[in-house]
């Protein structure tokens, strides 16, 4: 289903077992190589960015109290009109966490109207500076700064992620998110432009309006600063909903919204079900805009139901069944490693996950022996307990699907090279599983699994693999491992997808793009590119008397 | 000898809600701030000059020593270089820094700005002598700002990928030009320093500024707080100094890769020249201007007058932007002298610590006697002097805030640059004829027109020679903004994207590929 993203710099020469024990790495050697400089933002006192003591790793909040669990609707806390609420489990344990006010059509109503009123001509927002907008969102990020430990901690407990992974990806590429659009704000450039005639013009980049925001459990946090980040820096108001599953990080950060300053409406947050809440902003008549990222099925909903409504503007990130090409000229240690985690990152639940692994015929059998030891090595348990490095699926709903699919690869002749059950006593866990000899028919080489389970398939020429990488209706990302400049720009150029990594996978940073081909979606978030999501351009034409250049 | 520009009125500063410069909030001044810092710094280090030379820094309020500061000379220019090229080899900390770590240091540098405002405020009103309340309101927000604004350009300093035909793949990449030598002068101290500094640092190069001899201590105490927020070594290096010896190694140093100047006309052709005459290092320039401010009959004559009188005597004239040639439509010209000159007499003079003075001393001794010396020509040449005309205080370099009527183009007053308290107002009766006297000069820095009309509007900004024209404002600065002359005033653009043009080289990279496809 959802979408997914890591916010990682890889550096070629990083040959760790996988990328949450580098990044731990990275924190206990800040002056160590690759990606690891001076972090001025992490540093209170203004300490000199080489220190020499490294910090000691975080832990998360023993016994943490939630404090949010209402709609958060023009800068204030409303319960459900309907009364209803959604229960908010632990995936690793199924106990019950708390309980979430339920939004449904009536609440999105009073949602939109406070997220109109603060689009209203003339409204503190409408008339704020561009670069006061920004300094808003700095604020933001400084705010989600200092509660990077008790966020982290929340959406571990929230998703089941993994603490460390939650703390040092997800966190750290909210609180870059915001910096980064926080500085777009008073960038976003019109122009003048030289038209025919005695006519001066110029083009005006303004916010859509209220914005309609859905986003998925998978990265709870982080899909809410891709989000809502370029949205305000660009001035929209947004009505977002988190997913059901996974609402409490996203009303933290609506407490953290009021405290940084941004004036009522601009943000309200409105947890909910995709059936009511969801398809209530996705038909209402008095939203401009709606960004959504979850499954494809689900964007063709959006989609429709944009048509049968305001036809309001519509940007989907969606599923993927993407392709990782392994040439036999790569460095195998890194591609093994690379594909390892480019699948099992975060339980496998991440919509570029690479769960198509197309490895050249010569080293192909090293390359399953490899990704069995790997998947092997994955240690699983409570995602709050230091050096496990996977956590359990999101629900039953999910963890039932992945299982289902495992067993049909059984079924149609898929060697399963380990795992394929689930593992543990209690909690949603899935054996790291990994599949070989998979043919492009089998379903588990078309559908998306979302979950830890790798396919590994064969092939012997360049054309071939090409064609089968792009014989899918999924276009998300892609990555390939070779060592040769030539292929490497010739299987690049050819591949039918948003996102293409070169010897290296989830390479994903605030700065460049991402977005989806084909059915994987339409639009791009973060970049400059995410921009033109969110604003309408107005050209003005002005009769003059004499022109010149 | 060095000029300089301006900025925005005061208002829109106080926009934010949460901004802490309220006029309410301005904090009691502490008129005799304690000096920290009176050494090159260099390295990240704080060091004397190799010469043991020191120069005294001047009250320009009662013409008293500050104290002395390090004089650099051309051995220690050639020491801050070495810093600079050091810190900009290949694999060097600043070098290997993400782009958005070095946004992340310039956000940090303009957050310990903001938190040392009232005191890095009192050091300029000390050193400088404008009115403290401009310096809390308009100088370090607009300092602040500037960091803050370009901050957010570090990472986002794009290059391009390019179509080029045959069989390869080209790019751009948009690197840092190298070490960048910077020259900035005394009439905006800190902020002068921050245009130049933040869009250097944001795209990545390193640097060697000469501070102005007259205005040494805020830059030195910025300096601390960039060593503070964690800039590697040899980033940034700054030497106070003067301008035919650290200022001329600097422009004729074989290893400075770029040279930013901002002062007058006059040392900006010997820029110009030392770059020819070395390694034709690239240089910008940011100069004098006699900037033509219009006033058209259908104007709201209140606004434009208050708006002409802001243009001339902010920062006591002492502005490279100053509206120097007010040109009024002859059917409203005596009633706009008139309530010029009722304005001008209005203009509250006096030691600059007081929250109620708008007016302060001019910067030093020689532009003091320069002044005077053009208001005696300004008589000589038969204007009309209606107001001021002298020293206004027994001490210190005040000088009484000047109007001159009855200004003809040909006079001296009409031509020259004079950099003080002097507003010349001429009259005129056609849009076409005052756009040719408008643009009959050597500089083409700024402009401005007021008016009611959109078609004038439009016709005379279209029309001005100049790199800024206000409508209906004057003096309206923002980061975002491009800033820079036309001809004699000056070469490239500060501040907005356009200013990153500047520290910039763009290297293209082709790479042969077996096949393209679109």
């Amino acid at each position: 289903m959802p979408v997914v993203g890591v916010e990682i710099s890889q550096s070629s020469d990083d040959k760790d077992a996988d990328m949450t024990s580098k990044l731990i790495k990275d924190q206990q050697n800040p002056s160590g190589n690759g990606h690891s400089h001076p972090e001025p933002g992490q540093n209170p006192n203004h300490r000199p960015p080489h220190a020499d003591a490294p910090p000691a790793l975080p832990a998360p909040i023993p016994d943490l109290c939630i404090q949010h669990t209402k709609l958060f609707i023009n800068n204030e806390w409303h319960e459900s009109v309907s009364g209803r609420k959604i229960p908010v489990r632990n995936p690793a344990t199924g106990e019950l966490l708390c309980e979430v006010e339920e939004a449904d059509a009536e609440d999105i109503d009073k949602a939109v109207k406070s997220a109109r009123a603060a689009f209203e001509l003339g409204s503190p927002w409408r008339s704020m500076d561009a670069s006061d907008r920004g300094r808003l969102l700095n604020k933001l990020a400084d705010l989600v700064e200092r509660d990077h430990l008790l966020l982290a901690t929340l959406e571990a407990l929230d998703s089941g992620k993994v603490f460390l992974v939650a703390f040092f990806v997800d966190l750290v590429a909210t609180i870059k998110t915001l910096r980064y659009y926080a500085g777009w704000a008073d960038k976003i450039h019109g122009k003048t432009i030289p038209i025919d005639g005695d006519y001066f013009t110029y083009t005006r980049h303004e916010p859509i309006g209220v914005c309609g925001q859905i986003i998925p459990w998978n990265f709870p946090v982080m899909m809410f600063s891709w989000k809502i980040a370029p949205a305000l820096c660009s001035g929209n108001t947004v009505v977002i909903k988190p997913a059901e599953q996974t609402p409490l990080t996203a009303l933290h950060m609506a407490a953290l919204i009021k405290e940084a300053g941004f004036p009522p409406g601009v943000v309200n947050v409105v947890p909910g079900y995709g059936p009511t809440a969801g398809s209530a902003i996705s038909h209402h008549m008095d939203i401009d805009k709606v960004a959504f990222s979850g499954s494809t099925a689900v964007g063709k909903l959006i989609q429709r139901a944009a048509g049968d409504t305001n036809l309001k503007r519509v940007t989907l990130e969606l599923g993927g069944k993407n392709p990782i090409i392994v040439f036999a000229d790569c460095d195998l240690e890194q591609a093994v490693e690379q594909a390892h985690s480019g699948l099992f990152f975060n339980q496998g639940q991440c919509c570029v996950a690479g769960s198509r692994l197309f490895v050249e015929e010569p080293i192909y059998e090293t390359f399953v022996r490899r990704s069995v030891e790997k998947a092997r090595s994955k240690v699983l348990g409570d995602p709050l307990t230091p050096g496990v490095d996977q956590g359990p699926q999101i629900d039953r709903k999910q963890f039932d699907k992945i299982l289902e699919l495992v067993e049909s690869g059984q079924r149609e002749g898929a060697t399963l090279e380990c795992g394929g059950a689930p593992w543990g006593q209690q909690g949603l866990f899935i054996q790291p599983t990994v599949f070989s000899n998979v043919t492009d028919d089998m379903r588990i080489a078309k559908e998306e699994i979302f979950g830890p389970v790798q396919q590994i398939m064969c092939f012997s020429s360049v054309e071939e693999v090409v064609t089968r990488a792009n014989a899918t209706h999924y276009g998300l990302a892609a990555g390939l491992f070779t060592s040769d400049i030539d292929k490497a720009f010739i299987v690049s150029a050819a591949l039918q997808a948003g996102v293409v990594w070169v010897n290296c996978y989830n390479a994903m940073s605030v700065m460049c793009p991402f977005g989806g081909f084909k059915m994987s979606g339409n639009g791009r978030e973060l970049g400059e590119y995410a921009l033109q999501e969110y604003t309408e351009i107005k050209a003005i034409t002005i009769k003059i008397s004499k022109k010149n250049s | 000898m060095h000029r300089a520009m301006f900025l925005r009125n005061i208002r829109p500063v106080y926009r934010l809600a949460k901004c802490p410069y309220s006029a309410a909030s301005i904090p009691k001044p502490n008129p005799q701030p304690v000096v920290q810092f009176n050494k090159l710094f260099i390295n990240n280090q704080w060091q004397d000059a190799q010469s043991g030379k020191t120069f005294p820094t001047i009250n320009p309020s009662t013409g008293e020593v500050i104290c002395h500061v390090a004089e650099a000379d051309k051995t220690d220019v050639d020491r801050a270089v070495r810093a600079a090229r050091a810190a900009f080899r290949l694999g060097s900390p600043w070098r290997r820094m993400d782009a958005s770590d070095r946004g992340l240091l310039l956000t940090r540098l303009a957050d310990a700005i903001e938190r040392d405002a009232g005191y890095l405020a009192e050091l300029e009103t000390l050193d400088n002598g404008k009115p403290y309340a401009i310096s809390y309101c308009v100088d370090i927000p607009n300092v602040v700002k500037c960091f803050r604004y370009y901050a957010g350009w570090a990472d986002k300093w794009e290059g391009k990928t390019i179509p080029i035909d045959g069989d390869y793949f080209c790019y751009t990449r948009h690197e840092p030009i190298g070490v960048c030598g910077q020259i900035i002068p005394w009439n905006f101290p800190l902020l002068m320093q921050a245009w130049k500094l933040a869009p250097a640092l944001a795209t990545g190069n390193t640097i060697v500024m000469k501070v102005a001899e007259q205005t040494p201590l805020t830059a030195l105490y910025v300096a601390n707080l960039i060593k503070e927020v964690g800039f590697p070594e040899g980033v940034v290096n700054i030497l106070p100094g003067m301008g035919p010896s650290a200022g001329a190694a600097i422009a004729s140093h074989m290893d400075v890769d770029k040279l930013a100047f901002t002062g007058s006309t006059e040392v900006g052709h010997l820029i110009q020249q030392a770059s020819g005459s070395s390694n034709l290092k690239k240089v910008t320039l940011e100069l004098g201007g006699k900037s033509p401010n219009i006033i058209l009959s259908d104007a709201n004559m209140e606004e434009a007058v208050e708006q002409a009188h802001f243009a001339l005597f902010f920062n006591q004239g002492q502005c490279c932007c100053a509206g120097s040639r007010t040109y009024v439509q002859a059917d409203i010209y005596d009633e706009f002298v008139e309530r010029s000159v009722e304005r001008t007499k209005n203009r509250v003079t006096g030691d600059p610590f007081d929250l109620k003075t708008e007016h302060g001393p001019q910067i030093d001794d020689e532009q003091f006697k320069k002044i005077l010396n053009y208001i005696d020509i300004g008589k000589k040449e038969g204007a009309k002097m209606l107001c001021g005309g002298k020293a206004a205080s027994d001490k210190g370099y005040f000088i009484q805030p000047t109007v001159f009527g009855d200004v003809q183009d040909e006079m001296t007053i009409a031509r020259e640059e004079i950099f003080g308290p002097v507003m010349q107002i001429m009259k005129f009766k056609t849009l076409e004829e005052v756009l040719e006297r408008a643009n009959d000069t050597k500089y083409g820095l700024a402009a401005a027109v007021f008016t009611k009309d959109i078609d004038k509007a439009h016709y005379l900004s279209s029309g001005l020679r100049a790199g800024t024209v206000w409508i209906n404002c004057y003096d309206v600065f923002g980061a975002q903004a491009p800033f820079g002359g036309f001809k004699a005033s000056g070469n490239g653009r500060e501040l907005g994207e356009y200013g990153l043009d500047n520290y910039t080289e763009v290297k293209t990279v082709t790479i042969k590929v077996p096949q393209k496809n679109s």
